[in-house]
């Protein structure tokens, strides 16, 4: 039985999304930008996408600009607004625990001459609003903060920064890294004080090299990318057509069966997670119940390998993902698993899984006694 | 411009008479470098020299990369040849090559004619005299040296007139194939794929064998040592690639024997492992790329430790190699940036903290009896299931 609990990585496409993906690509294939017929046609496709996808957020239409996905819009949000505001003041707040794409873009800003300040995080991976609006200084302009983490899948308290974040400094932006919480939680970024959110298509059961970044009507972000002018100048290239009907349709799908779906996710996590717990030495991080994600399960498995557990699990076509890279040579230790304390002997015993609508509880069965069988036999070889 | 190569061979040139042997080995060795390249070409064996004639349109870099890669070569020389329209055609020839490969005239040169076609009007010295004036007349900053010349300009009269004066440097060694066959112990690391390439280099052909330990190695592991192993591939053209799965032999030594001698008899494993698909494979020994004190596992002991588990004679061919020696070699023969990718090999994900340095032989052989009941069915058993990917 193949078991697929890497979701988070990335997501099988659904049906419909593929068939429309192949569609536009090989029979509406036109040039947005053309004059005659066949590029109307193919603009078509890029506004029914921003109608469905502003409909499913409750905002207006043209605050959906199109990008490569969410290592760009959080590249855009941030360099952007750095860029457009840099005059204003140099000061930029995120959390230790971001993706690289927000981490490696502040380290980039810093070498700019930005100065970022990191709020730290508790053993279960939030940020604490005091020390948020401890850090809100008159020179701020930008606040990011990921809405579910990818590794332990915390969620933060949005709509409590959004309103902080206004409160303390009403000209600061504050931006939403939403890449994991997209599809699982609804998000409705101008209720929430959300000026700016990333988001990726591949991780909703769409394509791959496509999502969006929500610009609130009068947030004034700089675009990094120059040319031809493509969406209101705001991101030059021919609009990856194909790519943005699949987003709008994935989009679609995923909400008409939200609430259904994202219960039986949390009940599938609760099944992993008694399932393991069973097993000794085996800790979750983040948290475990509702408060965290119904999709991620990050454990660490004291004594073995995360490499050598995924590979085990492998053999067994359960495919997970290693909680943080690590080898003998290189180790690549997690930011958030430092940011979170994880023991340090725990740090490259951490794997990952991860759910989408697509899991059945069977494979969770057959996951857990896979690891129960696995783990003791694991645990007698090791490197001393 | 160029449309043929003199390719200039050092060593096989001193060869008695099994000299048409190694010019033989060697010309099969071009055909096939040049299977790679755009265009077509003939190759041909005359007068103790081989040429490789352009027989169409061809990418001039590409044929010279590719032949910089074929052992046995030690010079490549780009060519211009040209049908005998008479030598006032050939002066304008020459002037016309001049001008092209050397924009800067501020040079000596010397021409060196040879006249194969010995009915032809003008004898060698002549020609060079003609020429030479003739350079001298048309490029006046240009001036003749006969001892150190800038540009030695090799002009033959042979059924066609043939024109060159630059020499590339080949790779030097011996054709592939001349030397008998050897198994290369490839490791995914930066010492195995130069060793295997520096035998290669005398003429010898490669199998190689890789020991592959799921799941504590990962399948990316094993895609980097067929990256590396296509790499030296190459140089020897295809490479019969064994891999052995070790990972049950691996966990039995870790439970019958002491951690600290772990990674040696594990070692002395895979040479015998290695050994028997080698005779099996009729290769006339085993490569490996241990340098000594290297590691723990290459110390003088050590090596001796595992040395005397085989019969066939193990080539090292760097074993007086410094780290850095064997880097420059591994990014010369561009196996450098696969090498250093980050994934464990199967040496490492036991290691000891302090693994034995000078390992005692008797003590060793002691504990491999623990191993007595149950070694030899694993051996055979990974011999049997071993993989076998040609890499080209």
């Amino acid at each position: 039985m193949e078991v697929y609990l890497d979701n988070s990585a990335t997501t099988r496409c659904y049906d419909e999304v593929a068939e429309l993906v192949y569609k536009v690509m090989c029979k509406d294939y036109g040039n947005p930008s053309s004059l005659h017929h066949k590029g109307v046609e193919a603009e078509q496709y890029l506004r029914y996408a921003r109608q469905t996808l502003a409909g499913l957020m409750k905002v207006n239409e043209k605050e959906i600009l199109f990008t490569s996905g969410g290592t760009e819009s959080d590249n855009i949000a941030l360099i952007g607004a750095a860029m457009a505001h840099y005059r204003r003041g140099r000061h930029l707040i995120t959390t230790r625990m971001e993706h690289p794409a927000v981490l490696q873009t502040m380290a980039y800003l810093e070498k700019q001459g930005f100065e970022v300040t990191y709020l730290p995080v508790d053993r279960l991976g939030r940020i604490s609003l005091e020390d948020l609006e401890r850090a809100i200084r008159q020179d701020t302009i930008l606040v990011s903060i990921m809405h579910v983490n990818n590794e332990i899948g915390s969620v933060q308290p949005i709509a409590e920064a959004g309103e902080l974040v206004k409160r303390c400094n009403a000209q600061t932006l504050f931006h939403v890294d939403a890449v994991q919480g997209f599809g699982k939680f609804r998000i409705y970024p101008s209720r929430m004080n959300i000026d700016l959110m990333s988001v990726s298509a591949h991780k909703i059961h769409g394509p791959k090299g496509v999502g969006f970044l929500y610009i609130r009507d009068g947030a004034r972000v700089n675009p990094i990318l120059y040319g031809g002018g493509q969406q209101k100048g705001m991101r030059s290239g021919t609009e990856n057509v194909p790519g943005i009907a699949g987003l709008a349709k994935a989009a679609e799908m995923v909400y008409a069966g939200l609430d259904r779906d994202v219960d039986r996710m949390y009940e599938l996590r609760r099944m992993l997670i008694e399932g393991v717990s069973r097993i000794e030495d085996v800790r979750v991080n983040g948290c475990p119940d509702r408060e965290g994600a119904p999709h991620i399960v990050s454990l660490s498995v004291r004594g073995v390998r995360s490499e050598v557990l995924l590979h085990a699990l492998e053999d067994k076509e359960i495919y997970v993902s290693a909680g943080s890279a690590c080898s003998s040579n290189k180790p690549q230790i997690s930011d958030t698993l430092k940011a979170i304390g994880v023991e340090r002997d725990l740090l490259s015993s951490t794997i990952r899984f991860s759910i989408s609508v697509f899991t059945t509880e069977e494979e969770i069965r057959y996951t857990i006694q896979a690891l129960e069988e696995m783990i003791p036999m694991l645990r007698k070889y090791s490197r001393h | 411009m160029f449309t043929a190569f003199l390719i200039k061979y050092a060593e096989i040139g001193v060869k008695g008479k099994n000299r048409y042997l190694f010019e033989n080995a060697l010309v099969q060795q071009i055909k096939y470098a040049l299977k790679k390249c755009e265009g077509e070409f003939a190759v041909r064996k005359t007068d103790g020299r081989i040429y490789v004639d352009a027989v169409s349109e061809f990418d001039y870099e590409e044929t010279v990369e590719h032949l910089q890669k074929v052992f046995g070569i030690s010079g490549i020389c780009p060519m211009v040849h040209v049908e005998d329209e008479g030598f006032e055609k050939l002066k304008e020839t020459i002037l016309g090559y001049i001008d092209a490969v050397y924009p800067d005239k501020n040079r000596s040169f010397k021409v060196a004619a040879r006249r194969a076609r010995k009915n032809y009007p003008l004898n060698s010295m002549e020609i060079n005299m003609e020429l030479g004036g003739v350079i001298l007349d048309a490029y006046p900053t240009m001036h003749v040296d006969v001892h150190k010349p800038d540009i030695l300009l090799h002009v033959e009269i042979r059924d066609k007139v043939y024109i060159y004066s630059k020499i590339i440097p080949g790779p030097g060694g011996m054709p592939v194939g001349t030397g008998g066959k050897a198994m290369l112990l490839l490791s995914g690391g930066i010492d195995s794929p130069v060793a295997g390439w520096m035998i290669a280099k005398r003429g010898v052909k490669i199998d190689a064998v890789y020991f592959h330990a799921p799941p504590y190695t990962s399948e990316r592991a094993k895609q980097k040592v067929v990256d590396l192993a296509a790499r030296v591939a190459a140089y020897t053209g295809p490479i019969y690639l064994h891999v052995i799965n070790f990972t049950d032999i691996q966990l039995y030594i870790y439970d019958k024997c002491p951690h600290d001698e772990l990674t040696i008899i594990m070692r002395r494993y895979m040479m015998r492992i290695a050994e028997r698909i080698a005779r099996d494979t009729q290769c006339l020994g085993l490569i490996t790329g241990e340098s000594i004190g290297q590691v723990a596992s290459q110390t003088m002991h050590s090596l001796m430790a595992t040395n005397e588990v085989c019969e066939l004679p193990v080539y090292r061919p760097l074993i007086g190699f410094d780290k850095m020696e064997i880097v420059d070699i591994s990014e010369k023969i561009d196996t450098y940036e696969t090498s250093i990718q980050p994934y464990e090999d199967c040496c490492t994900i036991f290691v000891a903290k302090h693994p034995v340095t000078k390992p005692n032989l008797k003590i060793i052989r002691r504990h491999e009896q623990n191993l007595e009941e149950k070694i030899e069915e694993l051996v055979q058993t990974a011999l049997d299931t071993e993989e076998l990917i040609i890499v080209k």
